[in-house]
Order: C-alpha cells, then sequence, then structure tokens
C-alpha cells in the first residue's frame, strides 16, 4: 500500500445557516494515496468544494479528523502551507493588484531569504512549464483569456513544489479546446512531478481523461469509489443520472477504455 | 516529518580529484531557513571557480525546482564535466535546464510615454466633466417626467434609500457632531476666557457650526458613508451585467438607478446637517456650561440673536447641493466601473475622494457668493 497523502476519517461538516445546522458530511471516510489523481463527483450542494475546503483547512470539521500529509491542519499552522497543499481556485484567484510573474513568485518571496533574481529565473521555469509565453510575465491578470488565468494560478499553486495538488472545477468556463489542452497539461503535471491531485469536477470528459480513481459524494458521505467502471456499477440513483443518463451515453462508450495508472511515486527523488 | 536542511560537504577522493557531496533537502522550504542559506549560498560563491569539481547529488533526499535552479545557476547554465545523480533528479535538472528563460524586463517608461500620459490624464478629466454633466442633464430630464407622471416614480426605491442613508446614518453623525462640538467648545472657551469674553462662545459657536461645521460633518460622512457605497451598487450591477440586463429590457437606468438615489440624498441630507448641527451645538452648549459657566438658559436665550435665521437656510440650501451632488458622484464613478473587481475598487476610492474634495470645493463658492448673507 503506498503511503495516504489525504486521510479523511468519520468526518462531520455542519454549516450554521439562519440558525439552523446544515449538516453536509455525516461519518465520511475517504483515503487518497500518493500518486492518485482522485476525482470528486456529486450533485450541487453536495460538499464536494467543502471536501477540498477541509483539506485546505479552511473549513473546520465538527467531528472527526482530515489529515494531509499526516497532520491535521490545526496541529500543521498555515506556515509553509504552500510547500504543502498547492490549489487551483474556480476562477483562479490571481491577486489582481500583481503581474502574472509576482503572482507566481509570491509565496518564495514571502521567505524573505532566498535572492530576487533566483525566485524569477524559478517563477520563469514555472510559467513555462504550464505552458504560458514568457510575454505573459509581466501582464496583469485582468489581461488575461480565461485558459491564462487557470495556468497562472496552477503556476502559482506550484510553485514551491508541493507534493499535493487541489484542483476545484479545473476547466469550468474554458473553450473546449482549451479545456482539453488544459486536461493534457494536467495530465502530464501529474506523471513528471509525481503529483497526488485530488480535483472536483462536473465535467464527464475531464473526469474520465484525467481521473485515475473517481469518488462520489452523496447522501452526505462516499457512497462508491474506483474506476468509472466499478463506480458505474453501482445502484445509487446520483449516479446512474450522472453517468447512465442523457449526458453519460458519451461516457458509457469510453467505459471500455481502464482509466490511466496513478503517477509513479516521487517522481524526483527516486533511488 | 520535517526534511534535514541542505548541506554541503567538500571531500577529496582517494585519487587526489576534489569531490563535493550535496545533501539534505534542497527544496525552497528548507533552503529559504535563514542558517542553511547562508551556509549553502557561502559555500556555492565559494567554489563558484573551480573547475574540475565532482558534483554528487545522490545524497540530496528532495530536489524541488528551486534547488535545481539554484544548482543550474551556479554551474553557469551549462552541465558541469562530473555529475553523479539519480534519476529523478536527472529529470528534475533537465526540465529546470530546458525552461530557464532569462528574465524578461517590463518595459521603462521614456519621456515620450509620460507625455502621452499626460495627455490622456487631461482627456479623461474631460471625460469626467462631460460625463457629470450629462448625468446632471439626463437627471433634469428624469426630474421632468417625474413631475409629469409622478404615479409611474420609483417611489419604493426612493423610500428604500431615504432610509439607508438618512435613518442609518444618525447615530454616526449624532456622534461625530456631539463630539466636535465639545472639543471645539472646550478649545475656544480657554481662549475667551483670557480676554474675559466668555459669552462670545455662544456667537462663536452657533455661527461656525449653523453655518459652515453642521453641514460640511454631515456632507463629509455621508460621502464616506453612502457615496461610497452607491458606487460600489452600481459597479457591482457593472461587474455581475446587472447594468446589461436592465438595458437589454429597455429599463433606463437614469430614472430607475440614478434618480432615486439624488432624490433621496437630496431630501435626506439637510435633514441629517440639521441633525448633526443639533448634536455638536448641544456638545458645545455642555462644554461651554461645564469650562465656562455659560448656562444652558443663557444660550437657548441668546442663540437666536447671534445667529441670523438665514444662516439656517444658506445651510440648508448648501446641503441639498452636497447631497445632490455626492449622489451624482456616486452614481458616475459606479457606472464608469469596468467588468473587474480591481476597477470597482479604485471607483469607490476615486468616488469618495472625489465627492469630498467637490464638497469642500462648493463650500467654498457659497461662501464667496453668500459673504453677505446673515454675518
Amino acid at each position: 500500500m503506498r503511503p495516504a497523502v489525504v486521510e479523511i476519517d468519520k468526518l462531520w461538516s455542519v454549516f450554521h445557516e439562519a440558525g439552523r445546522h446544515v449538516v453536509i458530511h455525516q461519518d465520511l471516510d475517504l483515503r487518497i494515496e500518493a500518486g492518485e489523481l482522485v476525482s470528486i463527483v456529486g450533485g450541487s450542494g453536495s460538499g464536494k468544494t467543502v471536501l477540498l475546503r477541509q483539506m485546505l483547512g479552511l473549513a473546520v470539521p465538527a467531528r472527526g479528523s482530515v489529515k494531509v500529509l499526516g497532520e491535521t491542519a490545526a496541529s500543521m499552522g498555515r506556515e509553509g502551507a504552500a510547500s504543502r497543499v498547492g490549489m487551483l481556485f474556480q476562477h483562479g484567484a490571481l491577486f489582481s493588484a500583481f503581474s502574472v510573474i509576482d503572482n507566481i513568485a509570491f509565496a518564495l518571496r514571502e521567505l524573505k531569504t532566498l535572492p530576487l533574481d533566483l525566485i524569477m529565473d524559478v517563477a520563469m521555469v514555472k510559467l513555462r512549464m504550464v505552458g504560458l509565453d514568457p510575454s505573459a510575465a509581466h501582464k496583469m491578470p485582468a489581461d488575461l483569456s480565461g485558459g491564462m488565468i487557470k495556468r497562472a494560478a496552477l503556476a502559482r499553486a506550484l510553485i514551491m513544489d508541493p507534493p499535493l495538488l487541489l484542483l476545484d472545477e479545473p476547466t469550468a468556463g474554458l473553450d473546449p479546446g482549451s479545456a482539453d489542452e488544459f486536461c493534457a497539461l494536467l495530465q502530464s503535471l501529474h506523471q513528471e512531478l509525481g503529483l497526488t491531485v485530488v480535483m472536483v469536477t462536473h465535467d464527464l470528459d475531464t473526469l474520465l481523461e484525467l481521473s485515475t480513481r473517481i469518488a462520489v459524494v452523496a447522501d452526505r458521505h462516499i457512497v462508491a469509489s474506483g474506476s468509472a467502471a466499478e463506480v458505474m456499477a453501482q445502484p445509487h440513483p446520483f449516479i446512474k443520472e450522472f453517468f447512465l443518463g442523457e449526458r453519460g451515453r458519451r461516457a458509457s462508450a469510453l467505459l471500455d477504455a481502464p482509466l490511466r495508472p496513478p503517477a509513479s511515486l516521487f517522481a524526483d527523488t527516486e533511488t | 516529518m520535517p526534511d534535514a536542511l541542505p548541506t554541503l560537504t567538500l571531500q577529496t577522493a582517494p585519487d587526489g580529484a576534489p569531490r563535493l557531496v550535496l545533501g539534505g533537502s534542497w527544496s525552497a522550504a528548507r533552503l529559504a531557513e535563514p542558517t542553511a542559506w547562508n551556509r549553502i549560498s557561502q559555500g556555492l560563491a565559494d567554489l563558484a571557480n573551480r573547475a574540475a569539481l565532482t558534483w554528487d547529488l545522490r545524497a540530496i533526499t528532495r530536489l524541488d525546482h528551486t534547488g535545481a535552479q539554484l544548482l543550474w545557476n551556479t554551474w553557469g547554465h551549462q552541465w558541469p564535466a562530473q555529475l553523479q545523480w539519480q534519476p529523478g533528479q536527472r529529470a528534475m535538472l533537465q526540465r529546470v535546464a530546458r525552461f530557464t528563460t532569462p528574465a524578461v524586463q517590463p518595459a521603462r517608461r521614456t519621456f515620450w510615454q509620460l507625455f502621452l500620459r499626460l495627455g490622456e490624464l487631461l482627456w479623461l478629466l474631460w471625460d469626467h466633466l462631460v460625463g457629470l454633466l450629462a448625468l446632471t442633464g439626463q437627471l433634469l430630464l428624469d426630474v421632468v417626467a417625474l413631475l409629469r407622471a409622478p404615479r409611474r416614480g420609483p417611489w419604493r426605491d426612493v423610500s428604500g434609500h431615504l432610509f439607508r442613508i438618512g435613518a442609518r446614518a444618525l447615530p454616526v453623525t449624532a456622534l461625530v457632531g456631539f463630539t466636535i462640538g465639545v472639543v471645539l467648545a472646550y478649545l475656544m472657551s480657554r481662549q475667551l476666557r483670557l480676554f474675559g469674553a466668555d459669552t462670545f462662545i455662544v456667537n462663536i459657536l452657533g455661527l461656525s457650526i449653523i453655518r459652515e461645521l453642521g453641514p460640511m460633518l454631515a456632507a463629509i460622512l455621508i460621502a464616506g458613508r453612502s457615496g461610497s457605497a452607491i458606487t460600489a451598487q452600481i459597479g457591482v450591477m457593472r461587474v455581475t451585467e446587472e447594468l446589461d440586463a436592465m438595458r437589454v429590457m429597455g429599463i433606463a437606468r437614469g430614472y430607475r438607478l440614478v434618480l432615486p438615489r439624488a432624490m433621496a440624498m437630496a431630501i435626506a441630507m439637510p435633514l441629517i446637517s440639521v441633525w448633526t448641527t443639533l448634536a455638536a451645538l448641544l456638545g458645545g452648549m455642555l462644554a461651554a456650561d461645564v469650562v465656562l459657566g455659560v448656562t444652558p438658559a443663557y444660550f437657548f436665550a441668546t442663540l437666536p440673536r447671534a445667529v441670523a435665521i438665514s444662516n439656517l437656510w444658506l445651510a440648508l440650501g448648501k446641503s441639498v447641493v452636497f447631497g445632490l451632488l455626492i449622489a451624482l458622484i456616486g452614481c458616475h464613478y459606479g457606472l464608469r466601473v469596468k467588468p473587474n473587481t480591481e476597477s470597482l475598487g479604485q471607483g469607490t476610492t476615486a468616488s469618495v475622494v472625489t465627492a469630498i474634495t467637490v464638497v469642500l470645493l462648493v463650500d467654498a463658492v457659497f461662501a464667496v457668493v453668500f459673504r453677505n448673507l446673515g454675518l
């Protein structure tokens, strides 16, 4: 068994809304191993994004525990967070006051030790790794297209080489061509860098193309987890509707194709 | 498990050749620890000129892009002659070598560009003036339309804005007015006592507060509080495409957005101004009683004789103008917001600064024009 990167144990997430308690997750268990690319799917309001926020420490478990790289968010604190987890937010969340290169370099600069020319070199490498042109370095986020924003945000998430990358709707808002390119980029980065990736998506194409495992959130916990074929074999109504409804027809055509293998472990320090 | 700090050791191989053994974690987080960085950067700088070194990277537990970039830069962007590494490190270093790009410098501003920028700024100023004038003209047309068909007016909006701009601002304006009144009376009474002119406190306080400070304080507070809110509301409608949606439905934004706000402001502003004046007078009266022994009864008896009633009418008239200006400037900047969040922040700031500046300027104009009234 590979080492676990994310361990969620009997998680309860509760929101307080207008004096009511809304239970989002109830006794949810999930274990994600190093090198996996796990997609989390579920209906609107099923708490997929909340699950990502729990892994990031942006939401606090009401009960149970969420461990990332063996530690809970509370025990880790926020210091050095960028070197543990990278997050690609749905709309990029680039700092609008900074140019692209300053956005990417931000976490490294905040360390206040490394010299600026080294930081800029590393930031330029990341910029090109995500397929952006060097001339984009000094553009402001407001001047970028949707696909470029996602790429710049991805470079920013990867600046400290975190072993875990979280993606919230990575292809939302992109046209099909850009979405395919972005998928290919994510796939190659997952392989090359040996990343563990957790992704929330509604896009069936992305889901089937990228995932090494699919986890379905419904009824406040994980109702199915495994390859596309395994998940689709479950009789849960949400799964039927999601995969085998009108939208899912294309998906079933792809069903014969096996999912990709997980990325090789620690590709950068292999002995 | 925290990784070990990066290390750098110079050894001599059995055959006498120098050999550099790197160990520990060469990752951004570890390299950036001040002690480690000082040691490593010093060590690398000392070695930079030595040729015929064997670089042994095999003991490194973790090499990330920052570490690889540091090595690549130390090697002067070429592979050293003698290098021992692991396969994973090889991929990392080769990727860094492939993607290293000379940093692109942002283009410098030339004098000509600065000159052009000046022209742009002048045109921008002109643009603002024309925009404000157009907004004012549209407001007049809308008022005419409203007077023709008062039953179709946006009265619900007006009462809503009246509540938010007026009623909600009562506590803060009262507090500010009261404290300013106390401070003013206290400071002046100390000076007046020197001349034995204690009773003139009523004249000075009454005139300055009723004629100038009351309307002024109220206008500045409302500009900060509601002028910014108007810009932000309309600006958010631009960002979320609500303005376009209104336009598509054929609803005039002047009539539905600007008119109700301007009307509410024109009604609320004089009322708030009177309210602030009263609070300031109350504070001044109490302070005068405590410091100088000028009783409230005397204060009340003297005030009407000391300050002509025309000052109050002037203050009310000014406040209506201030209110209209704040609303128009707020709407003007709100409608100019571009559909991104940065522009929204800039617009709100610009709106408040402009509104306060314009209020001060217009107040000076009033002071000059009505210099013979009520003094």
